[in-house]
C-alpha cells in the first residue's frame, strides 16, 4: 500500500516534469536564439543556453517605425476596446442577473442563439462596409464588443452576490444605476479583472479583423505587422543593404525573429501569472453555469 | 441598461444573418441585398460540382477528426494527473506553465513552427541531422500540415484546455474518496471510479461542442500556416471563403459557402446532443 503510494506520486511527478520541460523548452530556446550570436544559432550551437551574447536583434526591432506604429495602434485598440467590452459586459449582465427582469428567458435566447449560428464572414463584411466602418479605428473595437460567454460569466457572478444587500439598497431608495456603482461593482473586482485580461489579451493576439477591414498600413495592429516579418519575411529596412552581405542578412533575419516573438509575448506573458488565481475562478463559475 | 447590448447585437449578429439570403441571390452592390435576384440553390449547386468540395470537406474533417482523437482527450489526462500531485508549489508551477502559451498569439505560435522548422537555419533539423536524417521542409509539405497543426494545439491549448477538468475534479465529494480510502481501494482505483465517473458529464458537454463544429477549423491559424505548397492539405472551408469571398469579391458564392458550413455544423450539434441525452443524460440544454 505505501508502496504503491510512493511509486504512482513518482511517475506522477517524473511524467508532469516532462510536460513541463516540453512546455518550456520552445519558449527558453526562443529568448536564448534571441540574445545569441546568429552564426552560432545557425550552426546549431544553441540548444538551450546563449552563446555569444549580443543585443543587435533587439537594435533592430526597436529601431523599425512599423514595428512601432503596430505598437502604437495595438494600445489604442486594446485600451479602447477593453474599455468598450467592460462597459457593454457589464451592461448586459446586470440586468440579466437580476430575477425580477421582464423578458429575462427571451434575452437569453436572443444571445445565445448567436453562439451558435451566424451570418458568417461574408454577410458580416458587407454590414461593416454599409457601416462605412472599412478602415476605420472603429472596426479594431465595435465589432467584437460583447463575448456571450463573457456575459455569461459576468452574470454568474453578479447572481452569487447576496441578495440581502440589494433588499437592503431598495429600501434605501437606491436607484439600480447606484446600486451597480456602489455595491455590485466594488464586490466584482475578481471577475473584472478576469475580463480585462480576457478582453485584452484577445485585442493584444487580434489578428483577423485586421486583415479584413483595414488596408491602410498606418492602421495595422501589432499583429499584422509581424506577421509580414515572422512567417513571410518581408524585413528589407531592417537591414543595412550597402554594407551587409546577402548571407549576413539572413542570420540577421533569423535573429530579428526571435527577438520579435520575446518583444510581443512578454508582456503578456509577464501579465497573466499575476491574475491566474482570479481566472481560473471565473473559468470555473463559466463552466458550471454556463 | 440593456438597449446598448442589444443593439450591438442587432447589427453585428442579427444583421448579418439577415443578409444571408444573397447565398440564394445574385448579390450586386448597385442593388442591394434585398433588391439583388434570387437565383434558388445555384450557388450552392455550384459549390458542391466544383473541384474543391471534395478537398475542403475531407480537409476540414480530416483536421478534426485529428483533434479529436489527439488533442480532445490530452486535457482529460493533464487534468487528472495534476489533480493527484500533493505539492502545492509544484501544482502551482505545472499549471502557470501549461497554462502560458495559451496567451500567445496566432502569429507568433506560427512564426515560432516556422523558425523552428526551417529546413536551413530550423533547430529541428539540425537536430534531425545528428541521425543523419535530410532536413525536410515541413511548412511546404503537405504530408506534414496536420500533423503539425494539431501537435502545436496541443503544445497551446493543452494546459488551458485542463482548467475546466481540474475544476470538475474540484468539485468531487472528497467523502468518496475517503470511503473509498478506508475500503483499501489504490489511487488507481479511486480515479477509474470516482474521478473519472465525476468528470465525465464536463466531458460529454465539451465533446458535444466539439463534434459540433466538426465542420469548420478556425481561421486565423490554418490561413498563416497556407502557402501555395501545402494547399491540397491545408484548405478548409473557411480559407476557402476568404478566398473567394473577400479576396475574389464573390459575395453570393462565398456566404453560399459559409452558410452551408454553419447549418452543417448546427444539425450536428443538434444530433449529437440529442444522441448524448439520450445515451448519457448530458445535454447542453
Amino acid at each position: 500500500m505505501r508502496n504503491e503510494e510512493r511509486l504512482f506520486n513518482l511517475l506522477n511527478g517524473i511524467v508532469l516534469t516532462c510536460i513541463l520541460l516540453a512546455v518550456l523548452y520552445p519558449l527558453i530556446f526562443v529568448a536564448s536564439a534571441s540574445i545569441s550570436d546568429p552564426l552560432r544559432v545557425m550552426r546549431g550551437e544553441v540548444l538551450l543556453w546563449p552563446k555569444g551574447i549580443t543585443l543587435e536583434a533587439y537594435n533592430r526591432v526597436f529601431s523599425n517605425d512599423e514595428i512601432w506604429t503596430g505598437f502604437r495602434n495595438t494600445l489604442l485598440y486594446a485600451s479602447t476596446g477593453t474599455l468598450i467590452n467592460l462597459v457593454m459586459t457589464i451592461l448586459g449582465a446586470y440586468p440579466l442577473s437580476r430575477a425580477g427582469l421582464p423578458g429575462r428567458k427571451w434575452v437569453m435566447m436572443f444571445l445565445l442563439v448567436t453562439m451558435f449560428f451566424g451570418g458568417g464572414i461574408i454577410p458580416s463584411y458587407l454590414v461593416i462596409k454599409s457601416l462605412g466602418l472599412i478602415d476605420t479605428y472603429w472596426v479594431m473595437v465595435l465589432p467584437g464588443a460583447v463575448s456571450v460567454y463573457n456575459l455569461i460569466v459576468m452574470r454568474s457572478f453578479f447572481e452569487n452576490i447576496p441578495s440581502e444587500l440589494h433588499e437592503a439598497a431598495a429600501i434605501d431608495g437606491s436607484s439600480q444605476t447606484r446600486l451597480l456603482m456602489t455595491i455590485v461593482l466594488p464586490l466584482s473586482i475578481p471577475i473584472l479583472a478576469v475580463m480585462v485580461l480576457f478582453y485584452g489579451v484577445g485585442h493584444w493576439n487580434a489578428f483577423f479583423n485586421g486583415l479584413i477591414y483595414l488596408s491602410d498600413s498606418d492602421k495595422y495592429p501589432l499583429q499584422l505587422v509581424i506577421r509580414q516579418i515572422l512567417i513571410n519575411s518581408q524585413m528589407q529596412q531592417m537591414m543595412d543593404q550597402s554594407s551587409e552581405s546577402a548571407a549576413t542578412q539572413l542570420l540577421m533575419a533569423e535573429s530579428i525573429k526571435y527577438a520579435l516573438i520575446i518583444v510581443t509575448s512578454l508582456p503578456v506573458l509577464l501579465l497573466y501569472p499575476l491574475l491566474q488565481r482570479y481566472f481560473v475562478k471565473g473559468m470555473m463559475i463559466g463552466a458550471i453555469k454556463g | 441598461m440593456l438597449l446598448p447590448v442589444m443593439l450591438y447585437f442587432l447589427i453585428f449578429h442579427y444583421w448579418p444573418m439577415y443578409g444571408v439570403q444573397i447565398a440564394f441571390k445574385r448579390f450586386s452592390p448597385a442593388k442591394g441585398i434585398l433588391g439583388s435576384d434570387w437565383v434558388g440553390f445555384a450557388n450552392f449547386d455550384r459549390f458542391f460540382n466544383s473541384y474543391y468540395f471534395n478537398r475542403l470537406l475531407i480537409n476540414t474533417v480530416g483536421i478534426n477528426l485529428y483533434e479529436l482523437a489527439v488533442a480532445f482527450p490530452i486535457p482529460i489526462l493533464l487534468a487528472l494527473m495534476i489533480n493527484e500531485v500533493r505539492s502545492a508549489r509544484f501544482k502551482r508551477t505545472v499549471q502557470t506553465v501549461t497554462y502560458a502559451p495559451y496567451f500567445l498569439s496566432t502569429v507568433v505560435l506560427v512564426g515560432m513552427l516556422t523558425v523552428f522548422l526551417s529546413p536551413t537555419t530550423g533547430v529541428v533539423n539540425h537536430i534531425l541531422s545528428w541521425f543523419r536524417i535530410e532536413p525536410i521542409s515541413f511548412m511546404t509539405e503537405p504530408s506534414w500540415f496536420k500533423t503539425l497543426f494539431v501537435g502545436s494545439n496541443v503544445w497551446q491549448t493543452a494546459g488551458w484546455g485542463s482548467i475546466i477538468y481540474i475544476a470538475a475534479l474540484t468539485n468531487i465529494d472528497p467523502h468518496l474518496h475517503e470511503s473509498a480510502m478506508i475500503d483499501g481501494a489504490t489511487r488507481m482505483q479511486r480515479i477509474r471510479h470516482i474521478n473519472i465517473p465525476g468528470i465525465l458529464s464536463t466531458i460529454m458537454i465539451l465533446f458535444i461542442l466539439q463534434v459540433g463544429s466538426m465542420m469548420s477549423v478556425g481561421f486565423e491559424k490554418v490561413f498563416l500556416m497556407q502557402n501555395e505548397l501545402n494547399r491540397e492539405a491545408s484548405d478548409v472551408f473557411a480559407t476557402y471563403v476568404y478566398r473567394s469571398g473577400i479576396l475574389g469579391a464573390q459575395y453570393s458564392f462565398a456566404s453560399a459557402v459559409g452558410l452551408f458550413n454553419s447549418v452543417v455544423n448546427l444539425l450536428l450539434l443538434l444530433v449529437v446532443n440529442r444522441a448524448a441525452r439520450r445515451i448519457s443524460g448530458n445535454s447542453l440544454w
